[in-house]
């Protein structure tokens, strides 16, 4: 960590108000005047059809340029991979056997019988449409010979956010919607973010990703100018958008509204009646990630329902900021030097002796 | 699709293709709807159903017709529906001669021209002592949608449907053979996956539930694409799942507007609203042609045909269609056969074609036999290519696989093209018209760059210029070009204002002092001259001057129809034929479907849709079938286009292989017909041609050489042939290469490594693509053998231009057709695989050479109308 990191953490760490752990409302941690309520996404990925739409509205309205080498990657039919400086919704793919499927209802099972996530009494409006058109039936579906997962992952905009508790310069801020932006104009590529963040979610866009490449004998296209070079990009909830009123370029065009945006609070509520939904429907693999304020990052911003284990998705799963433990840090540290200064103190005042 | 209860999606992918039309998939699911997948592949569309079920390509009929023979023997069938609705009590003539008794064969077949004579299949006469006029069998494409007509509707029934010549009866003895067991054996589907399917249909059919049916291509390009779609039609009339909430057979139309471009058609056999395009011979003067549409002795809309023609004639040329001229009938072109883009292809390659435009398609790429379809261009003296950008057919005299490969080079090459660039969709303003016949205003954004121009203000510009080279012509055949109304408003730049196309198309009355009226509906179109209207079936979407395809109401409206978004033909009915959403009473089928019922306090039909039937014929209504005409529909005749007012489970006339769906083999296939003797549907239209070779089927020589079946495709990130996707990054990042699909199973067997290379090699080319290996492949025991099924994304073609370039699916495939409608079976053919990339230059000639030479593949393989019977099917019976 550079000094100037380092004072700028010492600056945070010394802020009264800040808190690096634990529920919270971020913008108001942030000392945005109350008002605005937290805005966020939660991403079903159980009615996801992997159509890749967020991706490609996400790169148009953000000008983000094309990623890789127009090669196929042979994983499935995702091309792109993960989430980069230049690709800021991702959608995965992943192919399971029977096998599989009955290790992610098992898993959920247990999830479910301890009591995670929260599984209440249906109140929702599609719950009850459901029960008038279809018996009570709880028993689990058959299991699936083979099942094809897709689902958009996209930044989290963390309660506690690792990239913007680690940016040296103040690049990163929290807006006034709880989400997490770059400033590109004021980034100087340090990257210390890119080690910041648990998900691995926040690039530098370097010229090594971006720039055109070439396979003997067969023309690849020309890639124009790529633009913000050196500078960390992610996800920005669309601040430009939301300042305007606006729904983000992903979540406006998802088809099956998959992507969900929203008030977080109310998202909160729709992920767990739907969790909730499809557990009556013997559908124990569904999970939702991100949701919990009491994870080591907070809860996120942007939720998920997952259909099996986060690790299944490239998602870690106990994401945990590594500031959180810095009022710790601090003190044992400051415990260290004291001990120091008195070791240092018993050695002289033994040495006079 | 919302309101359905089930949702069978069967040949089709709709997720990946159609993604934005799945929301209501999607809906429907959320509301408790079942969604299940029928399909050789395991797609993006099966990841999110209920249920997929893997089908062997081309043998839906087969399942189909399994599920009707269990919906008709388990009693299943929705009884008060079917009798009242449809033709099932309608008695077939004496004549009539079934495939059970002909060994998968009609009556009324000639071997010699390959097609049938329907005169056999017609309804049995009510009065058999008046003279029946003999009809021979019409081409398909001298048929509009309504089909031949009929000579009069008075048939004779048999409400019990006991007596045997009934359509029913008939319909239980076609079907009686297909089985759960035979499905197993055709299609490569368990038992238990067939009664899953079949207990989901029929529990969610009936009085208080709906099924519907969705279909893409994966049901229309085969030889018998359009009896695939037939034997959903059957079901869904037996079902009672016809004009009604959650109901019917979901055409899924591919690009935004092909529903408008077969309303107002850029196919060669139709004029707008579905008329027939005239035909030497058959059509040499105004009463045969008119006769041939409706006659007005049936019952029905199609009776005032002779009003939709003379409207349109007026539309055309104005003033200058009159009476005393047949309203310019007699210099309208003449068909003098079938001109599709096949047939077309092949005239070109006979050198009968000079001149060709291509829009708005990149046959290079996306037509079948692509070097056919390469090497008919290299004979033309000139063509046209308007696009976004240089695509393959428009460069491929200078970087073609031919071009690469050394057989043809660009010096040689005479053909002249020119490049016209085009407008996008929001650089002209116009309407959509989508799957669900909903016609939708697309307002202009921004200017077209540079030179880029909308179709519109091309053709418009063209046809000012080319009556401006003929203004001083007195030659005769100028006359049409000269007499043609081309008088539209146009802006500062001189292009013509899209409203003003659009009021044309909806149509209007002149009044006495020469006003112009804009119409609000088909029914006010007359015979006589007083009416205009460029396509009678979207009259009433201008109706007093308001654009009503611009209608956006957020969500429609509060109404179920969704009627405050867009305008949906005929006459803004969102679902067709609704008067079969109440019972034969005028009542809702159920307070659940309920639609669109009779009002007795006002004596007419009301609902949540524009009713689909004289408003107020009363439902125990029964005129004299003689007065012919809308007049002539019974109150209980809820088909109003048909010319017995009834659905068709039995096709009398209009179809040209066969009234009844009937599962024949591909053209191409590893399987013998397990149903009967007849392997190929015989009317299917053959191309014996050495450019046009075909794998041998199972039970020839050599049919074990081309051992795979393969199926094509498309992918959500990309555009059908790649015009609109393969030249944008942040489409072509999202599907890089060409690619196949295999199964781990016969990827172990032919040494195939995901992410590696594959040759893939059919009679007609060698191509190669990278491999992916999945689950999603899953090999099928048909006929007692595995049989491996290979997927072919169809999107990439050779050439320099694009981001994203690699070999054609479509090279692999053959030219076979379907009668009806002239499209090429691409969805089921035959090749082998094998591991690495493909030779290149002249050695990929002499590989495929070396197989059909070890194949003994000649003009005549598989080119056969009627399957010679062999010995043991002899002994079979």
């Amino acid at each position: 960590m550079s000094s100037q990191a380092a004072q700028s953490v010492t600056n945070y760490a010394r802020g009264a108000s800040h808190q690096f752990s634990g529920p919270t409302d971020p913008a108001a941690d942030a000392h945005w005047p109350s008002g605005q309520v937290r805005k966020g996404f939660f991403t079903d990925t159980s009615i996801c059809i992997g159509c890749k739409a967020c991706e490609v509205a996400c790169k148009e309205w953000n000008h983000n340029p094309r990623d890789g080498d127009l090669e196929l990657t042979g994983w499935s039919y995702d091309n792109t991979q993960s989430l980069g400086a230049s690709t800021w919704r991702h959608v995965a793919f992943i192919e399971q056997d029977r096998e599989r499927i009955e290790q992610a209802r098992e898993s959920g099972r247990k999830l479910v019988d301890l009591g995670m996530p929260a599984v209440r009494p249906s109140g929702s409006s599609s719950g009850e449409g459901r029960a008038a058109y279809r018996d009570q039936d709880v028993t689990p579906p058959d299991t699936p010979e083979f099942r094809w997962l897709m689902a958009s992952d996209v930044c989290k905009h963390c309660t506690h956010a690792g990239c913007l508790d680690v940016c040296p310069t103040g690049a990163l801020f929290r807006t006034e919607f709880g989400s997490v932006v770059v400033q590109d104009d004021v980034c100087n590529g340090c990257g210390t973010c890119v080690a910041g963040c648990p998900f691995g979610v926040i690039e530098r866009r370097s010229d090594g990703t971006a720039a055109p490449t070439t396979r003997s004998g067969e023309k690849k296209g020309e890639q124009p100018d790529v633009p913000k070079r050196g500078v960390a990009q992610k996800c920005t909830l669309c601040y430009d958008r939301l300042v305007d009123g606006e729904t983000p370029a992903c979540a406006k065009t998802c088809p099956t509204t998959s992507i969900k945006f929203g008030d977080h609070p109310d998202l909160v509520e729709t992920a767990r009646d739907r969790v909730h939904q499809l557990h009556e429907e013997g559908l124990t693999e569904a999970r939702l990630y991100g949701a919990n304020e009491l994870d080591g990052v907070g809860g996120t911003g942007a939720m998920f329902l997952l259909l099996d284990e986060p690790e299944t998705y490239g998602l870690p799963p106990d994401p945990r900021v590594p500031t959180a433990d810095l009022p710790v840090m601090f003190r044992r540290a400051g415990l260290a030097a004291a001990g120091m200064l008195a070791g240092a103190a018993v050695a002289f005042l033994g040495g006079g002796r | 699709m919302a309101n359905a209860d089930c949702i069978v999606l069967q040949g089709g992918n709709m997720a990946e293709a159609h993604p934005v039309g799945f929301q209501w998939v999607a809906e429907a699911k959320a509301r408790g709807a079942k969604v299940i997948h029928v399909d050789p592949r395991f797609t993006r569309t099966s990841a999110v159903a209920d249920k997929h079920v893997a089908i062997r390509a081309g043998s839906d009929v087969a399942l189909l017709g399994a599920l009707i023979n269990h919906v008709l023997s388990n009693e299943l069938w929705f009884k008060d529906y079917v009798v009242a609705y449809t033709n099932a009590a309608t008695l077939v003539g004496e004549d009539f001669q079934d495939t059970e008794d002909l060994g998968g064969l009609f009556s009324g077949f000639d071997p010699e021209t390959g097609t049938y004579d329907s005169s056999s299949w017609a309804y049995a006469h009510a009065h058999p002592d008046e003279h029946q006029p003999h009809q021979g069998g019409a081409p398909g494409d001298a048929l509009g949608s309504g089909g031949p007509p009929l000579q009069h509707a008075e048939v004779e029934r048999d409400e019990t449907l006991q007596h045997p010549r009934t359509v029913f009866q008939i319909l239980k003895r076609h079907y009686s053979r297909y089985t759960p067991e035979m499905v197993q054996e055709v299609c490569g589907i368990s038992p238990a996956d067939f009664d899953y399917l079949a207990r989901a249909v029929t529990e969610n059919s009936g009085r208080e539930r709906t099924t519907c049916f969705a279909y893409a291509t994966g049901w229309t390009q085969h030889t018998l694409g359009a009896q695939f779609i037939r034997t959903a039609a059957v079901l869904q009339l037996l079902l009672g799942n016809v004009g009604r909430p959650g109901g019917g057979i979901m055409a899924l139309r591919g690009h935004a507007s092909i529903q408008g471009s077969t309303d107002i058609p850029t196919l060669f056999n139709l004029l707008p609203g579905y008329l027939p395009m005239p035909m030497a011979g058959n059509h040499d003067n105004l009463q045969d042609y008119l006769a041939s549409v409706g006659t007005k002795q049936q019952k029905g809309f199609w009776a005032n045909s002779d009003s939709y023609f003379v409207s349109l004639m007026k539309a055309y040329f104005g003033d200058a269609a009159t009476a005393e001229n047949d309203w310019y009938f007699d210099r309208l072109p003449r068909m003098t056969g079938a001109h599709g883009t096949y047939e077309t292809a092949m005239s070109m390659l006979a050198d009968e074609v000079e001149g060709y435009f291509v829009l708005g398609q990149n046959p290079a790429v996306g037509s079948a036999n692509g070097k056919l379809q390469r090497e008919g261009m290299r004979h033309l003296k000139w063509m046209v290519v308007r696009d976004l950008s240089l695509i393959e057919s428009a460069t491929w005299w200078k970087d073609s696989p031919e071009v690469e490969s050394g057989e043809v080079r660009t010096e040689d090459i005479e053909t002249e093209v020119f490049f016209m660039p085009a407008a996008t969709h929001v650089e002209k303003a116009g309407s959509f018209t989508q799957t669900q016949r909903m016609l939708q205003w697309r307002h202009q954004a921004v200017q077209p760059p540079g030179q880029c121009q909308s179709e519109m203000d091309f053709f418009f510009e063209l046809g000012r210029r080319i009556r401006g080279l003929v203004a001083a012509s007195d030659d005769e055949r100028d006359r049409p070009l000269l007499d043609m109304t081309w008088d539209y408003p146009v802006d500062d730049e001189g292009n013509p204002d899209p409203e003003s196309v659009l009021r044309e198309i909806n149509g209007y009355r002149t009044t006495d002092t020469g006003e112009r009226e804009l119409l609000s509906s088909y029914t006010e179109l007359a015979a006589d001259g007083s009416t205009s209207s460029g396509c009678w079936i979207y009259t009433g979407v201008f109706a007093d001057d308001q654009n009503k395809a611009a209608r956006r109401t957020p969500h429609g409206g509060p109404g179920v129809s969704q009627s405050q978004w867009g305008w949906a033909w005929p006459s803004d009915r969102r679902i067709l034929y609704n008067r079969a959403s109440a019972d034969p009473d005028g009542k809702p089928w159920s307070d659940r479907k309920k639609y669109v019922w009779w009002d007795e306090s006002e004596q007419k039909w009301v609902g949540d849709d524009v009713p689909d039937f004289p408003v107020d014929r009363a439902p125990h209504s029964r005129p004299d079938p003689a007065v012919g005409g809308p007049a002539a529909l019974a109150g209980d005749d809820p088909f109003i286009m048909q010319s017995d007012g009834k659905g068709w489970l039995f096709a009398p006339k209009g179809l040209v292989d066969g009234p009844l769906p009937t599962h024949y083999e591909a053209q191409e296939s590893p399987v013998r017909n397990g149903l009967y003797p007849q392997q190929q549907s015989p009317a299917r239209l053959i191309y014996p041609r050495q450019d046009n070779l075909s794998a041998p089927s199972a039970g020839t020589p050599g049919a074990g050489i081309y051992p795979f079946v393969f199926t094509t495709y498309r992918l959500t990130e990309h555009h059908t042939a790649g015009g609109m996707s393969r030249w944008l990054p942040y489409l072509s990042e999202l599907q890089p290469e060409m690619f196949c699909e295999v199964s781990p199973q016969l990827a172990a067997e032919r040494g195939l490594v995901n992410e590696g290379w594959a040759t893939i090699v059919s009679p007609r080319a060698v191509i190669e693509a990278r491999v992916l290996v999945t689950e999603r492949m899953k090999p099928l025991t048909v006929g007692g053998r595995i049989v491996h099924q290979v997927g072919l994304p169809y999107h990439w073609g050779v050439g320099n231009h694009a981001l994203v370039t690699g070999d054609s699916a479509n090279d692999l495939i053959g030219v076979t057709l379907d009668p009806n409608v002239q499209i090429q079976e691409s969805k089921v053919a035959s090749c082998d695989v094998i591991a690495g990339r493909r030779p290149r230059g002249r050695a990929a000639d002499a590989l495929l050479a070396s197989y059909n030479e070890r194949a003994g593949v000649t003009v005549h393989t598989d080119n056969q109308r009627v399957t010679d019977v062999r010995e043991e099917d002899v002994d079979d019976e």
